[in-house]
């Protein structure tokens, strides 16, 4: 493993929108970009949590319009790239377009880990405009190691450059993960590269990361302070350190990406949400759901008078996937009604 | 009884042209007489012949010889097919009920605004998850002003093939118009979520709808559970999961589709919606038809068919 290069995109202004419930000011967008290319960060992505196009009643409206964003961002990313999440379903080729005239330099595109094929016009005009493209598997605990690599098959057919096991759920054990990135490994072409995305919900996302790398990940995502969606990503300081221990280049400073995370980063995310391991990502992790059910779960249990927790395992019960955010609403006045419902019912038992 | 029935022919012998044949097969005011294909062993095209329909593999062209056999053409092909198929529909004279995404006509919502359009010769019926919703947008348009309406449909991704597929952003971008042009809000916005769960999950749909301070909720709750049962006539499994949620600024309105079952699955709600909206769409047409027909005519002879 000597003299191996591994880069790190940090999704702190993208997969950390989440956690900041999409209230981040362009002057914050600006500065915490402009600090990851300063620490050496070669590919920082900006976004919606959910995307271009991801500014939703669904999803939460941002506080700034997407464009404002990205421009603050590509004015101060000047070493590294700027990348942009898409979701095929949310953001169309339109934004992507539009991104892409603003400076992203790289495409990641983003489907569920059955759904391949919906990302292929994405993909191809990503190509065409001449970006980098990394795709995202999500979810893809939900299926199989192999049938994952038929999907991954799939993309690279697209055009896609690298492909990533997404652990959207954070529920993904060492060897899940490891098997999954074996088996994108052994079924693409030697020059496509393969990522892993995690999310700490089992307290796993650096080791799976490192899992990562041994079966030959050559991209992983991080966020600074971990800010992303349910206990957050895997942690971008965390990870260089690892590495760094390890003997692996990532072309990042390692005590500029601390500062960055404690001067900057934490006292940001501190006014909005602090992603921790807690009862909510936990049952996030260990239910297999979307880890940015999570704030929308606690919400809804808060709204509806139920528990969040009670929320989150019937989701996992009935294999909701990303983007399925209106069926918490649903899934909580559903369990409201059952509570309240409860002793009628009761009643009509002891009868019978 | 059947020679009153209006003629129609359909262009398309996948999912959704063999499901059509099955509603069609239900209509009081219908009759089917052609089944146009491409592909000759398609289960469509088979079944269609089963059914004594008269069918051709050669596409819609071997249709010209034929051009007293039917008035309305529904076309499940292709947009790009679409295209082509419009202009020689024109020349014959007949009418077009196009439930592709090429939206050559206006977008049609029957329980929104058909009467309008029944003059044309070509409508477009939106997309499925238009369909659903925008009925929705509309009730609540009905009676207070909207700015803003957002969808987001899921359905099984069973059910979603491989033209929705391939192209959608055309989903996306057609259903937020029709939010928009046929709801009646200000803006609208759509997305869609493909969920793979096995047993497949029935059509979801939720519909936001933005609200001005003070809006009329009992009678926004009102409009909207009458709009629910006049789309039932036409899709029976068409139903609110819940009363609508109102909070300050909006109202959450969760709805399921469960499809009828004809050819294509239960859960194949939008696919069934789409089929049930352009039968409805056809039997407009054909009342107003035989109305313009039937001038000078004794009127009750239709009553009587």
């Amino acid at each position: 493993m000597s003299a191996k290069k591994i880069w790190i995109t940090d999704t702190t202004l993208r997969d950390g929108d989440h956690a900041m419930s999409h209230q981040y000011t362009v002057d914050q967008v600006r500065k915490i970009a402009q600090v990851l290319d300063e620490a050496g960060v070669p590919v920082i992505e900006v976004a919606h949590g959910d995307g271009l196009g991801g500014s939703s009643l669904q999803y939460g409206f941002s506080l700034e319009k997407e464009d404002k964003y990205l421009r603050a961002a590509a004015e101060v990313i000047t070493h590294g790239r700027m990348a942009f999440l898409l979701v095929p379903g949310i953001g169309t080729r339109k934004e992507l377009e539009e991104a892409a005239k603003i400076g992203a330099k790289v495409a990641r595109v983003a489907t569920h880990c059955t759904e391949a094929d919906i990302s292929e016009q994405h993909i191809k005009m990503a190509k065409d405009l001449g970006l980098d493209v990394h795709t995202f598997l999500m979810m893809s605990h939900m299926t199989p190691p192999e049938a994952l690599a038929g999907q991954a098959k799939l993309m690279e057919s697209y055009g896609a450059d690298c492909i990533y096991v997404v652990d959207s759920a954070g529920a993904q054990l060492v060897d899940q993960a490891r098997e999954r990135v074996r088996a994108l490994r052994k079924a693409l072409d030697p020059k496509t590269e393969v990522g892993f995305h995690a999310h700490n919900n089992l307290g796993l996302a650096v080791g799976n990361s490192v899992a990562a790398i041994e079966e030959g990940a050559t991209r992983i995502d991080g966020s600074t302070c971990g800010l992303g969606a349910g206990a957050g990503n895997t942690q971008t300081e965390a990870m260089v350190a690892v590495l760094s221990r390890m003997g692996i280049e990532t072309g990042i400073d390692l005590f500029k990406i601390m500062d960055v995370a404690n001067d900057i980063v934490y006292p940001v995310m501190r006014q909005q949400h602090v992603p921790r391991i807690d009862r909510s990502s936990l049952t996030i992790g260990y239910a297999g759901v979307y880890s940015t059910f999570l704030l929308f779960a606690n919400r809804a249990a808060e709204k509806f008078g139920v528990e969040a927790r009670d929320i989150l395992v019937e989701l996992g019960r009935r294999k909701m996937v990303g983007g399925q955010e209106d069926m918490i609403i649903d899934v909580a006045v559903e369990l409201a009604n059952k509570a309240k419902n409860k002793p009628a019912s009761a009643r009509a038992e002891a009868r019978a | 009884m059947a020679s009153e029935k209006v003629k129609v022919a359909i262009v398309g012998s996948g999912n959704i042209g063999t499901d059509l044949m099955f509603k069609i097969r239900k209509s009081n005011s219908l009759e089917l007489t052609w089944m146009v294909g491409v592909v000759p062993d398609s289960d469509g095209l088979r079944r269609a012949r089963e059914l004594g329909y008269q069918t051709t593999h050669k596409g819609i062209d071997d249709l010209k010889d034929h051009l007293d056999d039917f008035e309305i053409v529904f076309d499940a092909t292709t947009a790009h097919a679409h295209y082509r198929h419009a202009e020689l529909l024109k020349q014959w004279g007949k009418i077009a009920i196009d439930l592709t995404p090429a939206a050559v006509g206006p977008y049609v919502v029957p329980v929104v605004n058909l009467d309008q359009y029944l003059d044309l010769q070509n409508v477009n019926l939106v997309t499925c998850g238009g369909q659903a919703t925008v009925p929705m947008v509309h009730a609540v348009s009905r009676v207070t002003p909207v700015k803003y309406a957002e969808i987001v449909s899921t359905v099984a991704s069973r059910s979603a093939g491989p033209g929705t597929r391939q192209n959608i952003d055309e989903f996306t971008e057609t259903t937020a118009r029709g939010l928009a042009e046929v709801g009646g809000a200000e803006r609208g916005k759509a997305i869609i979520v493909l969920n793979p769960a096995d047993p497949p999950i029935i059509m979801r749909n939720t519909v936001y709808v933005s609200l001005e301070k003070g809006a009329d909720r009992e009678a926004i709750k009102g409009s909207i559970e009458e709009m629910v049962s006049e789309v039932q006539r036409y899709v029976p499994g068409y139903h609110l999961k819940s009363a609508p949620i109102f909070d300050e600024d909006r109202v959450t309105i969760l709805l399921e589709v469960e499809g009828a079952g004809d050819y294509l699955p239960k859960f194949s709600g939008n696919l069934d919606i789409m089929t049930s909206a352009a039968v409805r769409v056809a039997e407009g047409f054909a009342g107003h038809l035989k109305k313009r027909k039937t001038t000078g005519r004794e009127r009750h002879q239709e009553s009587v068919a």
